[in-house]
């Protein structure tokens, strides 16, 4: 039975099945087909239908305006057309807010992983009273986003002198409870024996966290980087709360401005929008198996 | 003893000369190590203080003023709550909420699970891709998401209305109808949310130890007993985690509604944020709109240890 099982979790079926009796093997062979049909079957089901909604949205896009909404829709255009795309870069301050909403993105992300990675270690790795009290807080801030506290977090930033800066949208996402715990539950999975070891060398705390630890959390600091620079990327309500300068406005609020009008320029709104995303799926093309592939306990379990 | 006390005062490295024999001396010892973990959580600590503890404070401060942003605050004492409790649009969207959350936070859970089994699965073909598809919606921006489905379920215009009257049917009030606008917006938020949930499953179902399958392969286990006897059991804690983040992300969602419908038809879909950003900054009233936020941060202080206590009874960490 324990070569059934290890053909259950490898599929080494050929390897495994020589030893078994034909009638056996073809029973077995046939489940393996079954299972093999159904997950792909439930898999692709799936992710058509998770493609479906952005396909059908960027194939639109390359529609000229005239078509969008002439019956029977068809999917494919009839006529591919850029022209969605250069209004839109035309009648917004496109490049400004792209540029506006890169350096934001980038230095919140390279602050967050920093901030993240040292938390999350003190958290796992030390114990005392004082620790405690920061988890909690950790944990109270994820119920406390800032959607919660819109006006006074908007009072704050006002008295601190942020108001209408990129340094407002920056300074205030730093901390983030996700990127915290991320690092929490990766560190807790280090042995103590590791960090033992260290001091038994004559480490020093703060090295043994730079020197040993920081290169260990790599593949988290990779994920939370990805992470980080997607949720700035697309912040919407505390840019808009902060930034009142449209030559500071980042690309969400530009967007918005687009559907909150009286009368929605769809042709402008799909060019925009597509354009928006073109650089997080870029980032998550090259990055993806940092992303997928981030084994989240990496490292030392034997 | 006099090690480990040098050790907690002055400098925490020297106390690993003593060399700890058991487990119990070695968590007593870990303890006298203050010094450096509260160096590197000083960040954020700081940010912490500043952006979290300062807007709850003052806050609480204004939620018993007339504040409006300018001049001073005139102390009315528990009025904004004595107002907020009678009034029914906030209770409309404070059900809305509710509401909403109660839709998305299972559904959510159950795709996602699910499709982080099939991507861990040795069976199914074609993961590569169907893994860039998935992660597609992660992406996109909650005010891109509403754009996407607004489009795709726009009344006179959207696809979807336009394959239901191609099939004889008619065509659905998907934005004229508050109920049906919100079950756009519930299908929209489970495509844009699910990514993350499935990625943080299918990490934790990958660190479940292959032994434990092997074992009960071995006494005749089929793949939905593995499913509810290993996998659930062993990922509890990221269960939990995931039901949290998105139970806060749903109570909080704000961008996507704003997209869509816009809280429309009318104010039916204007939920607890939208609520407390058009009395705090389209009317200016600071001093209302904080109550406001007050009773929506204890309700999901509630929701938070509610879901703590069943976590730990549950035997996870």
């Amino acid at each position: 039975m324990s070569a059934s099982s290890d053909i259950l979790r490898t599929g080494a079926l050929a390897a495994e099945g020589r030893r078994r009796t034909p009638h056996r093997k073809k029973n077995i062979a046939s489940r393996q087909i079954g299972r093999h049909l159904s997950a792909t079957t439930l898999l692709w089901v799936f992710a058509i239908g998770f493609a479906f909604p952005l396909l059908w949205f960027v194939l639109s896009s390359f529609k000229p305006s005239g078509d969008l909404f002439s019956y029977p829709l068809t999917l494919f255009p009839k006529q591919w057309t850029l022209s969605g795309y250069t209004t839109a870069w035309q009648s917004f301050d496109f490049a400004q807010y792209f540029i506006n909403t890169i350096i934001v993105a980038c230095v919140t992300t390279v602050l967050t992983v920093a901030a993240s990675c040292a938390s999350g270690y003190a958290l796992a790795k030390y114990q005392n009273r004082w620790l405690k009290v920061f988890f909690v807080c950790i944990l109270a801030t994820t119920m406390l986003p800032t959607e919660v506290m819109l006006a006074p977090s908007f009072l704050v930033i006002r008295d601190l002198g942020l108001y209408n800066a990129l340094a407002g949208i920056i300074v205030p996402s730093i901390l983030t409870a996700t990127g915290v715990l991320m690092f929490r539950s990766f560190f807790l999975t280090v042995p103590d024996d590791l960090v033992e070891a260290a001091r038994i060398d004559g480490a020093r705390e703060l090295s043994i966290f730079f020197r040993i630890m920081v290169p260990l959390s790599r593949p988290i600091m990779l994920t939370l980087a990805i992470f980080s620079f997607q949720w700035r990327w697309n912040d919407y309500i505390w840019p808009l709360l902060v930034l009142n300068d449209p030559s500071k406005f980042t690309l969400q609020i530009g967007i918005q401005s687009i559907v909150g009008a009286q009368n929605i320029n769809w042709s402008v709104l799909l060019g925009a929008s597509v354009i928006s995303m073109i650089p997080l799926v870029i980032l998550y093309l090259v990055f993806q198996k940092y992303v997928m592939g981030a084994n989240i306990n990496a490292g030392l379990k034997d | 003893m006099t090690v480990t006390g040098t050790a907690a005062t002055a400098a925490p490295e020297r106390g690993t000369r003593t060399l700890a024999p058991g487990p119990h001396r070695r968590r007593v010892r870990l303890n006298h190590y203050t010094i450096a973990p509260l160096v590197l959580i000083a960040a954020n600590v700081v940010l912490f203080a500043l952006f979290f503890v300062w807007p709850a404070v003052i806050g609480f401060g204004y939620s018993f003023t007339d504040y409006t942003g300018v001049g001073d605050p005139t102390f009315i004492g528990g009025q904004n709550y004595v107002e907020l409790v009678g009034d029914p649009s906030f209770y409309a969207a404070l059900l809305r909420t509710l509401l909403f959350t109660v839709m998305v936070v299972p559904l959510s859970f159950v795709v996602s699970l699910f499709i982080a089994n099939l991507m861990v699965s040795d069976y199914a073909k074609g993961k590569p891709v169907a893994r860039v598809i998935f992660f597609l919606p992660w992406l996109v921006s909650p005010i891109i998401t509403g754009v996407v489905w607004r489009w795709l379920f726009g009344e006179n215009f959207g696809l979807v209305n336009f394959v239901i009257e191609s099939l004889g049917g008619k065509a659905v009030p998907w934005q004229s109808n508050a109920n049906l606008s919100l079950m756009v917006v519930v299908f929209a938020a489970t495509w844009a949310g699910m990514a993350f949930s499935m990625l943080l499953f299918i990490a934790a179902i990958k660190n479940v130890p292959t032994s434990y399958y092997e074992a009960a392969s071995l006494d005749g286990a089929g793949p939905v007993r593995l499913f509810f006897s290993i996998t659930l059991p062993n990922i509890a804690p990221t269960s939990f985690i995931v039901v949290l983040l998105t139970t806060i992300g749903t109570m909080k969602e704000y961008a996507l509604f704003v997209s869509l419908n816009n809280g429309g038809p009318g104010t039916e879909n204007n939920l607890l944020v939208q609520y407390i950003y058009q009395t705090g900054f389209q009317r200016g009233q600071i001093g209302y709109a904080s109550a406001a936020s007050f009773v929506l941060m204890i309700i999901l202080m509630a929701i938070a240890l509610i879901q703590l206590a069943v976590n730990k009874k549950a035997g996870s960490r």
